[in-house]
């Protein structure tokens, strides 16, 4: 199995942890990914509120490049997830700004055709590796370990192929199959405040700080998220949320740190310590 | 205390707002939208909004320009897609959003108070510079522009991000940036002979 790979900006900063347990997982599990040759920023939310056109242009040059290849493209985040295929769709839509995109593209000598498959790593884990092959694979089961399995909204919707929109499972599945348990919990795909948390924390702040607080009621000893803005608002707001609300204190982990713990990847491979509220003492011994 | 003005006539409305709102891609459906308020319901922001979402929708196609593009409301929406999700109607509710901010920006009658616009601003000029977003460079930019005595109570959460080893200062540039700049120069002069037509 082969893959491209589109890392998007915050997998190379804030979210660098999601990149190193990715990366550790897949060639665990002997999947190959190959990096996007020179990618773009995808253009997030922000770049939509500036610009239709070019935030399609900018999407448009990184599927461009990614239809050099002839393997699906793997954007572990949710943001450039949902803005790829956004921009797909919405070209494959609405003619008259496709044909703007590809002349524009066509100015900086790229072809575009519509041609590539834009996928989520929950996706190409539970559908092309199989549940049953990861099974198979672990090596350390996670038993007793209690944990909320946090969505967000963009890996879902509105575009989600994979899942169910309104209550996915996929990574619950994930976590079971990695021996740990899912609590029952009705905040799967709340909003977490996005970009709000830094712009407006007034708003920001509570909406995270709803998730923490449920997710610790419901007896989860963390937070597990496909998402990299999700992990860093959930993780990296704490002491704020500290000061406004309560204190939670509740580590925010990535899925594939969970699915790489249990393959037997070690917490430096899997980058846990760039939790900034540790997840050492639930993960001691594992 | 001035006599105010509380309930429109429908001559007051900006009917040119309103026929532009639905001729806009995305806004195509606004017409059917039964007002259910299944859009205010879902949105994790309403209880935060001037104008819920379900109001936002019919003040825009009746034309209440004003109200809209100065409303809290567009710059709040974290661009979740629950509403757009559960609408019966179809409505692309996150898109008319993104619709409305665009417009407030290019007329220039955001909020002041609110940092969303100059972040937008700024991580547009950003990716025409490097191709890519430095999320420290984006963030300290923008409190200093808006806010920098908030930024101070940021420091707390950088020392966390220095110490986990998650912040980058220098930004990551791609190699092709004139060829970005290329494409994005091509949109702008479409769009300038569009305009001058």
């Amino acid at each position: 199995m082969k893959y491209q790979y589109f890392p998007g900006c915050s997998l190379k900063g804030t979210g660098r942890a999601y990149e190193e347990s990715f990366l550790a997982v897949f060639k665990a599990l002997g999947v190959e990914v190959s990096e996007l040759e020179d990618w773009n920023c995808c253009g997030a939310t922000a770049y939509m509120s500036v610009d239709e056109t070019k935030s399609y242009a900018l999407a448009g040059r990184n599927l461009a490049i990614a239809e050099r290849g002839t393997e699906d493209v793997i954007a572990p985040c949710s943001a450039c997830y949902l803005v790829l295929n956004k921009t797909m769709q919405g070209l494959k839509d609405h003619p008259e700004l496709k044909r703007k995109v590809v002349s524009a593209l066509k100015a900086g000598d790229l072809e575009y055709k519509g041609t590539a498959k834009v996928r989520h790593p929950l996706d190409v884990l539970v559908n092309d590796v199989g549940l049953e092959e990861i099974k198979k694979r672990v090596k350390n089961p996670l038993k007793g370990l209690k944990l909320a399995a946090y969505y967000g909204c963009q890996v879902i919707r509105p575009f989600a192929t994979f899942d169910d929109q309104h209550n996915p499972v996929t990574m619950d599945n994930l976590i079971t199959a990695s021996g740990a348990e899912c609590v029952d919990w009705p905040l799967k795909t709340r909003c977490c405040g996005g970009s709000l948390t830094g712009t407006v924390p007034e708003a920001g702040l509570r909406l995270a700080y709803i998730i923490l607080k449920e997710a610790k009621k419901r007896g989860a000893q963390a937070i597990v998220t496909p998402c990299p803005l999700c992990q860093f608002n959930l993780d990296g707001y704490q002491d704020q949320i500290a000061a406004k609300y309560e204190r939670i204190d509740i580590p925010v982990l990535y899925f594939t740190q969970v699915v790489g713990l249990a393959l037997g990847l070690s917490h430096k491979e899997l980058g846990i310590k760039r939790g900034i509220i540790s997840a050492e003492a639930v993960l001691a011994g594992r | 205390m001035p006599l105010e003005q509380k309930i429109k006539y429908e001559s007051d409305c900006d009917k040119e707002f309103a026929n532009w709102v639905v001729s806009q891609t995305g806004g195509e459906n606004l017409r059917h939208c039964i007002q259910c308020g299944i859009c205010s319901a879902t949105c994790p922001l309403s209880l935060y909004m001037d104008y819920t979402p379900r109001r936002l929708i019919n003040l825009a196609r009746e034309g209440f320009k004003k109200e809209v593009l100065s409303s809290f409301t567009i710059w709040l929406c974290a661009s979740c897609y629950a509403c757009r999700v559960e609408c019966p109607k179809e409505i692309q509710v996150t898109d008319i959003m993104y619709l409305l901010k665009r417009k407030a920006i290019e007329e220039g009658v955001f909020p002041r108070r609110f940092p969303i616009p100059v972040l937008a601003r700024e991580f547009s000029r950003m990716i025409f510079f490097f191709g890519r977003v430095n999320e420290t460079l984006l963030v300290t930019d923008l409190f200093l522009r808006t806010n920098w005595f908030k930024f101070l109570t940021m420091t707390g959460l950088g020392l966390n991000l220095i110490r986990t080893g998650r912040l980058s200062v220098l930004p990551d540039a791609i190699k092709g940036r004139g060829q970005l700049r290329k494409v994005l120069d091509a949109i702008e002069s479409d769009e300038k002979k569009e305009a001058a037509k």
